[in-house]
């Protein structure tokens, strides 16, 4: 069987989940093998294994970690050059597209970017993809080259296949390009203990309607009582009440949760590009006429200073 | 010493419109109303900043490949204070995807000369985010990316990158590309003053022959990739809505468990 190269988001060898996710999607198109960069590289290799991975290619290097982009993009091409694989699929992060659109360019291959599922066609993978702010579903493939394909975190179940898992090392030598972008500092982002909001399978988000910074924490004792993930409206981070990454829409995550809890939020346009594709999706908002209302499974026109910690209370009874 | 910078924007459906796709399968203009690219105004918005901070002679060339109608996104950031602009029009590159997008942008950025790029983070229709890394590695600079803040001084590109796991601060020596987020900082409107001098201000048109690209090399029937099919998503089923008369959150959670989430 044809071999797909899995290109593995970690943090010093803890694979994240959408690279699980991605094994799967990978076992329907080939054989999976994993190629996993940077510090802790060798480490991933028995999760990956476990889902499925038949090979890990892992290569080590300070150029990883000190200068933007290009290094991994050389290391990706050397893995297609001792592979030729049927397929690349990388997860869809800012980083995974870059690195993907250029290993296309360099590769000769066409890229599909934000698939949200992936099926072997009888001319090379078919990927989904969700387009228009959700609106439209479209089907893609590749008309030249080896496909490269990113892929959306919460596109397929996490399935256990456990496979051989062999580490190899891979060989690469770097490009001319390869540092000219130098990452001078890097502020590690402080971790909250909340679930990852693109990958939490529940997300509380809240809007303009919030009111306040300090207000937040209506939210977030809501999105505790449910082991969510807090997001939040555009208009809420713009006022500096909530951090820019925690922004859901067009501009920031796109989620795709069972469950989106959308409070004083109104649902704008590039708001709903970034939620729409949720399981279920409930809204708290005072005004009966706002747009969300269209999309909820579940919607309580109300006051959310009255509606949420009345709901949280009753969930925090309900677990006991 | 002169900065010649170059700001890549493109003409897009409105995002507010009924947007869908045409018989081909590529993205219908026809029926909703185009605009400059909201996330490009932040990139035309930059430039303009940079400008106004460097003791350098800037130049500023606002640069799209699209249709007869992408003229309005030019005219918009020329009011917003730009000084030229070129705008590639063939009909040639109809359903042209972002490979073949940044082919021609690559050749017609190389015609018009520049020491440093900016694009915006994402085209609003497309939503890929991948043309400006495409540039960086067709023109063979540096790609300084996503950037909620830049700066150029002495030579030197330096910007931040708020990722997902940490904020990066980067630093490239020009020529360079850059992508600037909708994080930078909010774009200015034009002033009647920019609107009026906008009028005045040099477009120039080039094809596919100026730029010595061959038309198999872009279009639909160039492009590396194939939609295959486009449907509109079914409407959600009408859910239920309740008015909150004291015991919402009660409801709500009684939802939640009937739906096992609790
Ligand atoms: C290029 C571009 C990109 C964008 N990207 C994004 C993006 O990524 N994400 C995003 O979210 N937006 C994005 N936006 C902005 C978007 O258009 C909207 O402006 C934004 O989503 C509005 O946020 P909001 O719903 O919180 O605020 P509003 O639209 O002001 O809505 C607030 C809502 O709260 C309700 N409310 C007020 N008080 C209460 C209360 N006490 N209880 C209950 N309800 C209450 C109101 O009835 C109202 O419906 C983008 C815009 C552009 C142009
Ligand atoms: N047709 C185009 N003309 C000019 N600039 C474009 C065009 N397409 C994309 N760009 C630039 O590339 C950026 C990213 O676009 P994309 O990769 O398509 O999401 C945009 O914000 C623009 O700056």
């Amino acid at each position: 069987m044809a071999e797909v190269l899995v290109y593995v988001d970690h943090v010093d060898g803890a694979v994240r989940k959408p690279t699980l996710e991605l094994l799967t999607l990978a076992r329907r198109v080939g054989e999976p093998v994993a190629v996993a960069l940077g510090a802790g590289a060798e480490n991933t290799a028995a999760a990956l294994a476990e889902h499925g991975a038949v090979k890990v290619l892992t290569h080590d290097a300070s150029e990883y970690a000190d200068y933007l982009v290009v290094p991994k993009v050389d290391a990706l091409e050397a893995a297609v050059a001792a592979v030729s694989p049927a397929a690349v699929l990388v997860p869809s992060s800012a980083e995974g597209k870059e690195i993907a659109a250029r290993l296309a360019l360099r590769i000769g291959s066409g890229i599909i970017t934000d698939a949200v599922d992936l099926e072997a066609g009888d001319e090379g993978p078919v990927a989904t993809q969700s387009v228009f702010a959700a609106s439209f579903t479209t089907k893609s493939r590749i008309a030249k080259g080896t496909p490269v394909i990113t892929v959306k975190p919460n596109s397929a179940a996490v399935e256990a296949a456990p496979a051989a898992g062999s580490v190899e090392a891979l060989a690469v030598t770097f490009s001319a390009a390869a540092t000219g972008t130098k990452v001078t500092g890097r502020t590690a982002r402080e971790s909250t203990g909340r679930p990852e909001l693109t990958e939490a399978a529940i997300v509380v988000s809240g809007g303009r309607g919030v009111n306040g910074a300090e207000n937040f924490a209506v939210i977030e004792a809501l999105a505790d009582s449910l082991g969510a993930a807090v997001g939040a409206s555009r208009a809420a981070v713009d006022a500096g009440w909530y951090p820019h990454t925690n922004q859901v829409g067009q501009t920031g995550k796109s989620v795709s949760p069972q469950l989106y809890i959308a409070n004083g939020i109104s649902g704008a346009i590039q708001h709903r590009a970034g939620m729409q594709t949720s399981k279920t999706i409930v809204a708290v908002n005072k005004d009966a006429e706002a747009p969300i209302f269209d999309l909820v499974d579940y919607g309580i026109v109300g006051d959310l200073f009255d509606v949420v910690p009345q709901l949280t209370e009753e969930i925090k009874a309900r677990k006991g | 010493m002169s900065l010649r910078i170059v700001v890549t924007v493109k003409y897009v459906p409105d995002a507010t419109g009924d947007r869908h796709f045409a018989d081909d399968l590529t993205v219908d203009r026809d029926d909703v109303d185009g605009l400059l690219s909201e996330l490009d105004e932040y990139a035309v918005e930059q430039a303009l900043q940079i400008s106004e901070n460097s003791d350098d002679d800037v130049e500023i060339t606002v640069l799209t490949v699209g249709p007869e109608d992408a003229k309005d996104a030019l005219r918009k950031a020329l009011s917003m204070g730009a000084d030229k602009a070129i705008h590639v029009e063939d009909d040639d590159l109809h359903g042209t995807d972002a490979i073949g997008t940044s082919l021609v942008l690559a050749k017609a950025i190389e015609k018009a000369g520049y020491d440093l790029v900016i694009s915006g983070m994402a085209s609003t229709d497309g939503t890929m985010g991948v043309v400006p890394a495409l540039l960086a590695e067709r023109l063979g600079v540096p790609q300084v990316t996503l950037l909620s803040e830049v700066s150029v001084e002495d030579g030197t590109v330096k910007g931040r990158r708020d990722g997902d796991a940490a904020s990066e601060q980067l630093e490239a020596s020009l020529p360079a590309v850059v992508s600037v987020t909708d994080q930078s900082g909010e774009a200015r409107y034009p002033s009647f003053k920019g609107i009026m001098a906008a009028k005045k201000k040099p477009v120039q048109a080039w094809d596919l022959s100026d730029l010595d690209i061959e038309a198999e090399e872009v279009g639909l029937e160039g492009a590396w990739t194939k939609v295959e099919d486009a449907s509109a998503r079914p409407a959600r089923t009408a859910g239920t809505i309740v008015k909150d008369e004291g015991e919402g959150g009660k409801q709500l959670a009684e939802y939640l468990a009937s739906q096992k989430f609790i």
